[in-house]
């Protein structure tokens, strides 16, 4: 006995209409694979390229009454981001990291679209400029790439060191900005 | 010391179980499945950050379900519920399920219940009588009451009436198929 889309979805409605859920997360199509999209009640809450097992980490640190719902707003903001009509995200976020890795991200955030930054001059701005390698840390631990732009820090000489999605991504992100012309 | 399981993220419990319990549901209250199905995932939802782990999970879900055609059964009688248990609980040989699976509509609505969760969906006994609200005993005399009765009503002659001489409780449902 299969569920009728319409049974789930009317379902899946009076579940939001109660305020029962935790988190809702989405899997969306990005020119760079699958998006793994997430968000609690306070906001968005998590980006990841690697959607598998996405859905228990945020059980985990949200609760675990997770649900699979579009996140209708988060999805444009990100397609237009993609298009290169949107160069800021409108949308708040749900950030539970620690007292350093707040204080990086808030930094983070403040690199502006199309330009790039070192690891040590991000310490430098929280106030601890030999901390380049914990910078490091924090931008691989980032829980909402590409709305924090993690892609846009670089190593000293210019390097693009690492990234979560990859370096052909954050290659094509920098690009996609115009930070970084096409090879 | 017994190993914590994980409570998994409520979209893949729903996955998993979703459409298990409205086949179940859909043998207890025919048409009037898909309320009781909703109302059923609401109530496990708003009990889910609940929980204290992820064993079980099945039975649970299948207790809430229970829990809730019982009340719509209850709600839409217009006899007394009457517990219909027997003396001695019989040792009963497992029946050949699918052969008499169709008829369990015309038993009563607690000995539908544990017929149906006790070999259409193998739950233990103890956990039966959870779903029930009733014991372990009650729960294993109201499956074997429930068989005998089916198999009364296998070898009724065609008239079908014998087999629910005793019968004191019946539904809305049932009373249209007498």
């Amino acid at each position: 006995m299969s569920i009728t889309p319409e049974l789930d979805a009317r379902f899946r409605a009076a579940a939001l209409a109660e305020g029962l859920v935790d988190v809702r997360y989405d899997v969306m199509e990005s020119p760079f694979g699958e998006l793994f999209i997430a968000s609690s009640e306070r906001g968005l809450c998590r980006i990841s390229y690697h959607p598998e097992g996405q859905d228990e980490e945020v059980a985990r640190l949200f609760g675990a009454r997770v649900l699979r719902t579009p996140l209708d707003g988060v999805r444009r903001e990100l397609d237009e981001y993609f298009g290169g009509t949107r160069r800021e995200f409108d949308l708040p976020l749900d950030l539970r990291v620690a007292p350093f890795h707040e204080a990086v991200l808030h930094e983070l955030a403040r690199v502006p679209y199309g330009r790039t930054d070192t690891y040590g001059s991000l310490a430098a701005r929280v106030g601890r400029p030999k901390a380049a390698r914990a910078v490091g840390t924090v931008m691989n631990r980032n829980p909402l790439p590409i709305v924090l732009p993690c892609h846009r820090i670089v190593g000293a000489n210019g390097s693009l060191t690492g990234y979560g999605g990859g370096l052909h991504v954050k290659r094509a992100l920098l690009e996609l900005e115009g930070a970084m012309l096409p090879s | 010391m017994m190993e914590a399981v994980a409570i998994p993220p409520f979209e893949r419990f729903y996955g998993e179980h979703a459409s298990e319990v409205l086949g179940y549901l859909r043998r207890l209250l025919g048409q009037r499945a898909e309320d009781a199905w909703q109302e059923t995932f609401l109530r496990a939802l708003r009990a889910y950050d609940r929980l204290e782990h992820g064993r079980h999970l099945r039975a649970w879900v299948f207790t809430i379900a229970t829990r809730v055609a019982m009340d719509e059964l209850r709600a839409s009688s217009k006899l007394l519920l009457v517990e219909d248990v027997d003396g001695e609980p019989l040792e009963v040989g497992r029946p050949v399920y699918a052969e008499i699976e169709h008829l369990t509509g015309e038993l009563p609505p607690k000995e539908r219940a544990a017929v149906v969760l006790r070999y259409g969906y193998d739950l233990p006994y103890d956990e039966i009588g959870a779903a029930l609200g009733s014991s372990e005993e009650a729960a294993r005399a109201a499956a074997s009451s429930g068989v005998r009765r089916l198999r009364r009503r296998l070898s009724a002659p065609a008239s079908g009436r014998a087999g629910f001489a005793r019968a004191s409780v019946c539904d809305a449902d049932q009373k249209r198929s007498q």
